[in-house]
């Protein structure tokens, strides 16, 4: 996902605090973003996973959809129950194209008067073009690029978060609201993409350096980069878009049926109405139709398989390939998210990586791979 | 003892004509902390620039090349044991193998410090 260099990067309002902190910043999604601090990675990834890790995330998209029939709006695009979400609550959604494939991933929440939305940096000039071309009549929509997005996650993420914040600090995971936080009026939700506990914490982008200082002023909060960001999730079993989804893989191959409530299923109350529900409903419905489905692998051995690395079969038939792959720190050893023929998807099956054009051993294996640490 | 330098970063170090192979501290830096090493085997004949050691980093796989022609005659298991050693002492325990060199003189035609410096700065 990195840009020509040459190509202007846009800054988030955070670049002279990462530059000020020695981050090394890259390119990523047509951003100047850091990738690591002078921690490095590997520390990086563990300090989050045992203490508290503070993420510039402001590169997302951030909109609102204001009105009566917003949710309604919303939910005619995602194959997810956008009606049904309480106010003071989120949810994981997916907007889908008509052949049931995935434009893009999505966190909505529920303030009670309007919808919040925030989308993957790389996608959010097309979903802002795709809910004005669909919805835009229905609800006002309002790009918030005046907001800047922190995440703070890790087991001390409540207790560096209390230090600092006035008022109820949301008590469950997808739960949020607005609160005070070091003065700055910030709406916070109990979430983020770490599989840790921990807080995404939207804030206007003038007062986000105040904010993000105060919170790395707490015990044990470093600063943590897209690097571990990438381990993190990868270990968490999370999919980033563009490489574990994109617009050729739909929800039931991708495995995120999790987040296709029963109200939109087939039988349910409000059945299909979202792009491509003919597809995903029909693969839902007759599973054995469904070609090929995301997994975790696990090698036996402690070398990392990256994207791309093909999968083969005991014939030395191509039968998929590895979407994410790396060292995941916590777990000590390699990671990898992969798609394979669903007559190999079953955990426990065997099949090979072709690790620098030798046949490696990796066992299909259920996720996560590092337990969530969510606060239910 | 001389040391000279590669364009891919590598360093050997000579004591007689076993020269000691690794990666600079800037190499190491700009790969990021190291989880995997692969060393090639006691007794293989390297020639120069041919991949010999398979290491991964947290960002990316890469290789440590035989800076000059000759045969494997040690290997240091410590960095396979622990890729960190490559991170924390690149040009001393973190080595990666010695070669037994064949022409002294393809040592010589190498980076000397100096040349190396000027290069990555």
């Amino acid at each position: 996902m990195s840009e020509p260099v040459s190509e202007t990067l846009l800054r988030t309002p955070l670049y002279d605090l990462h530059v000020s902190l020695g981050a090394r910043m890259v390119p990523f999604a047509g951003y100047d973003m850091p990738v690591q601090y002078p921690l490095g990675v590997l520390k990086e990834h563990l300090h989050t996973r045992a203490h508290a890790g503070l993420f510039d995330v402001s590169h997302m998209g951030q909109l609102e959809l204001h009105g009566p029939d917003a949710a309604n709006a919303l939910e005619s695009l995602v194959p997810v129950d956008v009606i049904g979400i309480p106010a003071g609550k989120q949810r994981y959604a997916l907007f889908t194209n008509d052949a049931g494939g995935i434009l893009d991933d999505l966190m909505i929440f529920n303030t009670g008067s309007y919808l919040h939305v925030v989308v993957n940096a790389a996608c959010k000039t097309q979903d802002i073009a795709h809910l004005k071309k669909h919805i835009g009549n229905r609800c006002e929509i309002k790009v918030r690029d005046d907001l800047a997005l922190l995440a703070l996650q890790g087991p001390g993420a409540e207790a560096a978060l209390k230090g600092i914040a006035t008022g109820e600090v949301p008590a469950t995971f997808m739960a949020g609201g607005r609160l005070l936080i070091a003065g700055v009026d910030c709406l916070i939700t109990r979430s983020g993409y770490t599989g840790e506990d921990g807080f995404e914490i939207s804030v206007p982008a003038s007062q986000s350096e105040a904010l993000a200082k105060a919170l790395l002023a707490q015990p044990n909060v470093q600063p943590i980069g897209l690097g571990a960001r990438d381990s993190l999730r990868l270990e968490a079993g999370l999919c980033l878009y563009g490489h574990d989804l994109d617009t050729t893989t739909t929800p039931v191959e991708a495995s995120l049926t999790w987040a296709m409530q029963k109200v939109r299923r087939t039988g349910g109350e409000r059945a299909g109405g979202f792009p491509g529900a003919g597809v995903i409903l029909g693969q839902l419905d007759n599973p054995s139709t469904v070609k090929r489905k995301r997994v975790g692998l696990k090698p036996e051995g402690r070398a990392p398989i990256r994207e791309g690395v093909e999968l083969q079969d005991g014939a030395r038939n191509k039968i998929g390939v590895v979407t994410s792959g790396g060292f995941g720190p916590t777990v000590n050893g390699p990671v990898i998210m992969a798609y394979v023929d669903a007559a190999h998807a079953a955990v426990g099956t065997q099949i090979s990586a072709m690790l620098r054009g030798t046949p490696t051993p990796v066992t299909v294996v259920g996720m996560p791979f590092a337990p969530h640490g969510y606060k239910r | 003892m001389t040391t000279r330098y590669t364009e891919d970063h590598e360093y050997i170090k000579m004591d007689g004509d076993i020269g000691t192979v690794g990666i600079t501290h800037f190499a190491q830096d700009k790969l990021g902390d190291l989880v995997y090493v692969e060393q090639p085997k006691v007794g293989r004949k390297l020639a120069a620039k041919e991949d010999a050691a398979i290491i991964e980093s947290v960002k990316a796989a890469a290789e440590v090349k035989s800076p000059v022609d000759g045969e494997v005659v040690e290997v240091n298991e410590a960095v396979v044991a622990d890729p960190s050693l490559v991170n924390t002492d690149p040009e001393g325990a973190g080595w990666f193998f010695k070669i037994k060199v064949s022409d002294a003189g393809a040592v010589a035609k190498l980076h000397d410090e100096t040349a190396y410096k000027a290069m990555i700065a």
